[in-house]
């Protein structure tokens, strides 16, 4: 039992996230104080988010690459039109906007997906385009600074704030609340529902699927309409964060969080990961590039660490896994004494 | 009397002009076990497809617990219990034994949210009816083939199966397994479930059947009671023809051992193994799964390079550190599992060919003629007689004993000196056994030294000269093809004790 435990890469990110801590708070304990602390939630919120998607996916057997341009997409969008009608309202509004014109687009990658049974990498590289050059050409490409008043005001959500021994005031921001109930909802849909248990079944083998009777069009339209809304809603927290819309944001990022979904355990040829390794990869890829700089390591050398950390990450359990079939069980008899 | 459970009558069923079936009928009743046998082609798996509802025939009428089914859906089938285990299982490999055992049913019955006790408890319940042991949590991608199987089976029984169509089940097991699989089927047959097996290979079928029924060209030959057949009988029937197989007759042609391998050893996989190989011999090495007997193939052929131990070749130390290595010594190894690991299955029949010896058929400048490839390709096409309509269609479009004279040619035009062939006709037809037999022979005749790694105890018996046994990692012993009989050596495969008496061949030092 503790021996399937130690084998899961699950632990082994646990560990290593844990140790990378008492590391960088012993040589800094700055690391330590509740300052931090929120910055690393808020950083680790939109990632995590976005890489909840991203397991889905990668279990269902695909790949999307296209998230980050419908998170920008519905975000600069659903500014564009709160800011013409002249929305005086809260950030719900947004949050429900957004997160539907994430859905439609899903619904567009699912489209050529399920229906046309396109591989889902090519699909998600032209929908990014297309989104995204639809957003910059359409809509706009120009970064709004001057927010609608629920969006402008949503930076200031904290949850609680707390003033630390050098009398700074910091609190915890309470989109941290998002990753936490998306994360919910994923473990409970991938754990204990039949539409997630399909999931796993297609990214196992579809076609023992096909044949078990899965309507995997279905489950297919759910999963990239699903990712389109944990889309929208990442990139709202993200506008509402930064107080600005920019139509160039946010592309450019789904590399490092596909990474760090397969960092934690998710397999890339599907059929495999969990929301807890997801996190935990998120995590530790956050804690690196949040927290190298506390250490002294220069913020250029940031991207070699992360790079280096995902490669020894996701090579151990492959070499591991390889190691492990080169060892036939053959079960050797004791050499009799001579 | 037992009513029948299925009854099909004069089914006839034609693909483009192509008679597929010709008025076939069969009865079924309940616990009966019965054996459809047929070479491949025979119409076999039309017969399945249309049992299962995929298929539906041109004439003849299909009648379930005695209702008849004008038009036979996949659902309706199913719903009257009858469930297909193909050959590959249909298993998620990523999924546990309970899930797997317990997702087609729940997904049938519409559940929407999984109760996890209630998988382990339906996976639980399945196990102990057929009588096995299995680890619930495990996932079924690491657990042995034979296992997989067992959930197949678990899994038709959770769904309330009447009657268990089974295509070609016994083709990846050891004869071990299958004993352990006749015993589960028997379990099964007491709770009033029917069994069907498709299957074209032959000792199995008189063993456990109560009825067999023998296809040839989609007419039924026979349809007797299974006591009433012997395996001649059996074969003459399949093919339309008697098969007198000569044992191969093994006339030394050298002192000089052509391979010598002592103590090796492979930490984990096998240890100690000496033996020698001459040119001509036909060498047996058996075993059951995980004796070693494959790990040793594959270090002999520097797929898993062996950790201690001397191989020599014509008396010459060689070592054998990567497939390269084993090339360059002229050892060509031909795998158990040919669709994976020996063709490019969407490749056509000339490109797999050629691979091996490609570079010998550049031209100047490094490039390649490809009527010169093709020449080289239709050469051993007529040599092995690859039955092909065209060699640019691809490999998958062959039959399996056609498949592995592909792997064949693509080896021997790289004129091996020694040959390893595990499980040589592993799935292949009866009527291709034996010309693959033959064509084995001639090659040893030839000089070429040949492994045969096979737990199929007649064609060891009828192919080599020396028969090595393996168990647990171990050379459990030697054998003169004389001092053998089938019994002796089906006792010495299954013993799991070790063997006293031993005939030690001269070669052991």
């Amino acid at each position: 039992m503790l021996k399937k435990l130690f084998s899961r890469q699950e632990t082994l990110v646990g560990i290593t996230l844990v140790a990378l801590c008492l590391l960088i708070g012993t040589i800094n304990p700055v690391f330590w104080t509740p300052g931090n602390w929120f910055d690393l939630a808020r950083s680790a919120t939109v990632t995590g988010i976005f890489a909840i998607g991203v397991l889905i996916v990668l279990v269902s057997g695909g790949i999307d690459v296209s998230f980050t341009a419908i998170a920008v997409f519905s975000m600069y969008t659903t500014t564009v039109i709160m800011n013409q009608i002249g929305f005086q309202g809260g950030m719900v509004a947004f949050f429900a906007l957004s997160a539907a014109i994430g859905a439609l687009l899903g619904l567009i990658n699912a489209f050529f997906i399920a229906r046309f049974r396109l591989p889902t990498l090519i699909v998600t590289l032209g929908t990014q385009s297309l989104f995204r050059g639809f957003l910059l050409f359409v809509i706009g490409s120009k970064i709004i600074r001057d927010l609608p008043p629920g969006m402008a005001q949503y930076s200031g959500a904290f949850l609680f704030t707390v003033t630390d021994a050098r009398g700074i005031t910091v609190g915890l921001h309470s989109a941290v609340l998002f990753l936490v109930g998306v994360a919910i909802i994923a473990q409970l849909l991938l754990r204990h529902t039949m539409l997630g248990r399909s999931i796993y079944a297609l990214g196992g083998s579809r076609e023992a699927a096909e044949r078990a009777g899965f309507n995997l069009v279905r489950t297919q339209v759910f999963i990239y309409a699903f990712v389109g809304v944990l889309a929208g809603i990442a990139g709202m927290i993200y506008g509402g964060l930064n107080r600005q819309a920019n139509a160039q944001d946010i592309v450019g990022q789904e590399l490092d969080v596909i990474a760090a979904t397969v960092l934690g355990g998710a397999s890339i040829a599907g059929g495999r990961g969990s929301v807890v390794g997801t996190l935990l990869g998120v995590l530790l890829v956050t804690v690196m590039s949040n927290s190298l700089i506390l250490v002294g390591i220069p913020s250029i050398w940031q991207r070699v660490v992360i790079g280096a950390i995902i490669l020894i990450g996701t090579a151990v359990p492959a070499i591991r896994a390889l190691h492990t079939a080169r060892r036939a069980n053959v079960d050797i008899e004791p050499v009799p004494a001579e | 009397m037992a009513d029948a459970f299925l009854s099909l009558s004069h089914i006839s069923k034609s693909y483009a002009g192509v008679q597929a079936l010709d008025d076939v009928s069969l009865i079924v009743k309940p616990a009966e076990i019965h054996c459809l046998v047929g070479e491949n082609g025979s119409g076999k798996s039309t017969l399945i497809k249309i049992i299962a509802g995929v298929v539906s025939p041109d004439e003849g009428q299909i009648v379930i617990n005695g209702k008849p089914f004008p038009r036979l859906a996949p659902m309706d089938a199913i719903r009257e219990g009858i469930q297909v285990i193909y050959q590959d299982f249909s298993l998620f490999p990523n999924l546990t034994v309970a899930e797997n055992i317990a997702l087609n049913y729940e997904l049938s019955r519409n559940t929407r949210i999984v109760r996890w006790g209630e998988v382990r408890r339906l996976a639980q319940a399945a196990l102990d009816k057929i009588g096995v042991r299995l680890p619930l949590d495990a996932e079924v991608e690491s657990i042995p083939v034979a296992d997989k199987q067992l959930v197949a089976i678990a899994r038709a029984l959770v769904q309330n199966a009447r009657l268990i169509i089974m295509d070609e089940a016994t083709t990846a097991l050891t004869e071990k397994e299958i004993r352990a699989l006749f015993g589960v089927i028997r379990n099964v047959q007491r709770d009033g479930v029917a069994v069907l097996f498709v299957s074209h290979k032959l000792n199995e079928v008189l063993e456990i059947a109560d009825k067999a029924m023998i296809i040839r060209n989609g007419k039924v030959v026979v349809d007797a009671d299974a006591a009433a057949l012997d395996r001649n009988k059996l074969v003459y029937y399949m093919t339309g023809r008697r098969i007198d197989e000569a044992d191969y007759d093994y006339v030394p042609q050298s002192k000089q051992p052509l391979l010598e391998v002592s103590h090796l050893s492979s930490p984990g996989n096998f240890e100690d193994i000496s033996f020698s190989l001459y040119p001509g011999e036909i060498v047996g090495v058996t075993g059951l799964l995980g004796s070693g007997r494959t790990e040793l193939a594959l270090s002999l052929f520097g797929v898993l390079p062996a950790m201690r131990g001397e191989v020599r070749i014509d008396g010459q130390l060689v070592r054998i550190r990567d497939i390269q290595s084993a090339i360059r010594h002229g050892i060509g190894y031909v795998p158990e599992d040919r669709l994976t690991e020996g063709l490019f299955l969407d490749q056509s029949i000339n490109r797999n060919i050629v691979i091996r010896t490609i570079d010998t058929l550049r031209q100047a400048g490094g490039l390649l003629s490809p009527a010169r490839l093709e020449a080289h390709a239709r050469e051993w096409i007529n040599n092995l007689s690859i039955k092909t309509s065209n060699p640019e269609l691809p490999v998958k479009s062959l039959s399996g004993g056609n498949q592995q004279r592909v792997v064949l040619a693509k080896w021997l035009a790289s004129k091996p000196r020694i040959l390893i062939l595990n499980g040589p006709t592993v799935g292949v037809d009866v009527g291709s056994k034996t010309e693959l037999h033959e064509i084995i022979k001639s090659l040893a005749g030839e000089g070429i030294g040949i492994l045969v790694i096979s737990d199929d105890i007649p064609e060891l018996l009828h192919l080599c000269n020396r028969i090595l046994l393996m168990r647990r990692g171990r050379l459990a012993g030697m054998f003169e093809r004389a001092v053998l009989d089938e019994n002796k050596l089906t006792t010495l495969l299954t013993e799991s004790t070790t063997i006293g008496s031993a005939v030690p061949s001269p070669q052991v030092q």
